[in-house]
């Protein structure tokens, strides 16, 4: 079973419908036991960081996300969620990731919103078969700052971390669940592991 | 590099989409899923379906089809059309819509731009401003284009963005249907007084008119609609000709 957790009130259901159209069953839950038995954990990218945050840890699931070993996948919001430390709301985070989220400077409209590329690309499992052309579609005021666990990076402003993993977890800024056939590949990958 | 984006946008009544359709060969014309997917493969960056039904079984239809769009599409789209209180934006997000766009309501109700932003993000609050040149100025107008106000568009793009709009949807009303090309003169003014994206609407009619868009105003996307409808211009022949401009487009 994949677990996508339920959290905030944002359009969670566009992951379950993405996973839905590729073939793979899911439950939205925030729920310890069904998260922690799940084979693949989903935190898709909705919501602020700091009501976000909150909410885990009312609930003990900051806890709950660090301990997983299957793998796990972040989705925008639940990439920043990852890292240490967010300026969205002066938020201290998971702290899976080695980084922290800042907010895009003045220099370009924000949110950074639309079909991006990436500018530098590693060969991380869940991005196999990507090309640094190919394009993803991205919305968000915040970015990762790059580190040891960025994976691919993304030029707007400035260069950002595209996505990142560490262990188990992966994460994406982009959205896979919407950005076409070439997303669908991402989730793909990340549902094979 | 961030891509321009081209977006189709489709009217619904009832469910249905209304003005003729016949680009290509799809089973159903009338159905806004069966068109939808067909501009997805097209190539279509995003998609803006508009809700002009006025009835009061329109809020369980609309969410019933943005249900289905959700289910199928595999890129982001937006619902608009006599959206005017929070429950119907949660109505219409819980249902699968990426992005609401609203127009009349944020002019009546500037506080529900703040509610929708503070509730779902910045991200999804689409406002969409229609305007008219009248005596050297462009004055925003509401109820789908039949009633004037005495504010001034690039004045209004300015409010909203401070009330927390995530993206800006300008419609040229003296442009709009003419074929004769994009109002570039507002549209460059606009995004000068923004900070948030802002998609052009109104006026396109030749490729060269969105060459003219992306290169005289600093706006993200362009949105029409009869002349993707009616296959007067493809999406995948656009963006060619984009590319062959020096405008980057997702191909």
């Amino acid at each position: 079973m994949i677990a996508i957790l339920k959290y905030s009130s944002g359009n969670i259901k566009s992951v379950s419908t993405a996973l839905d159209r590729i073939g793979y069953r899911s439950i939205v839950t925030d729920n310890p036991v069904e998260l922690m038995s799940a084979k693949k954990v989903i935190i898709p990218g909705v919501g602020e960081a700091r009501s976000a945050m909150l909410f885990l840890k009312e609930r003990r699931l900051d806890k709950v996300i660090r301990s997983l070993s299957q793998p796990v996948l972040g989705i925008c919001l639940g990439l920043q969620l990852m890292t240490r430390y967010s300026e969205e709301g002066d938020t201290d985070c998971l702290g899976i990731f080695d980084s922290i989220v800042r907010r895009l400077p003045a220099g370009d409209k924000v949110p950074h919103m639309g079909w991006n590329n990436f500018s530098r690309l590693s060969d991380a499992t869940i991005l196999k078969g990507i090309k640094a052309e190919d394009n993803f579609y991205f919305v968000h005021s915040y970015y990762a700052e790059i580190s040891s666990m960025t994976t691919a990076v993304c030029d707007y402003i400035l260069p950002f971390s595209a996505a990142m993993q560490k262990d188990n977890f992966y994460a994406t800024q982009f959205h896979p669940e919407k950005s076409g056939e070439i997303g669908e590949r991402i989730l793909k990958n990340f549902l094979e592991l | 590099m961030l891509k321009k984006r081209i977006i189709p946008c489709l009217d619904i009544k009832d469910g249905r989409t209304v003005k003729g359709v016949n680009f290509l060969s799809i089973r159903d014309a009338g159905d806004p899923v069966e068109l939808a997917k067909a501009y997805v493969d097209q190539g279509a960056d995003e998609l803006v379906f508009l809700d002009i039904t006025a009835t009061l079984e329109r809020r369980k239809t609309l969410a019933m089809l943005v249900e289905r769009i959700a289910s199928e599409l595999n890129i982001p789209f937006t619902v608009g059309g006599g959206i005017s209180t929070i429950d119907d934006v949660s109505m219409l997000i819980r249902s699968g819509a990426d992005k609401v766009s609203i127009n009349s309501a944020a002019v009546s109700d500037p506080g529900l731009v703040t509610a929708i932003a503070g509730k779902f993000g910045s991200q999804c609050v689409v406002v969409a401003i229609d305007t008219k040149l009248i005596n050297n100025e462009w004055y925003v107008y509401v109820n789908g284009g039949r009633t004037p106000t005495d504010l001034v568009a690039e004045e209004w793009a300015t409010r909203v963005e401070k009330l927390g709009a995530g993206e800006i949807l300008l419609t040229s009303m003296n442009s709009d249907g003419t074929k004769a090309g994009f109002s570039l003169d507002i549209t460059r003014e606009v995004c000068r007084k923004v900070n948030i994206p802002v998609i052009a609407s109104g006026g396109a009619g030749r490729l060269e008119h969105f060459v003219d868009l992306f290169n005289e105003t600093g706006c993200s996307a362009a949105l029409a609609a009869s002349i993707f409808h009616f296959g007067e211009i493809r999406i995948p022949d656009l963006k060619t000709y984009l590319t062959n401009n020096q405008i980057k487009v997702r191909c």
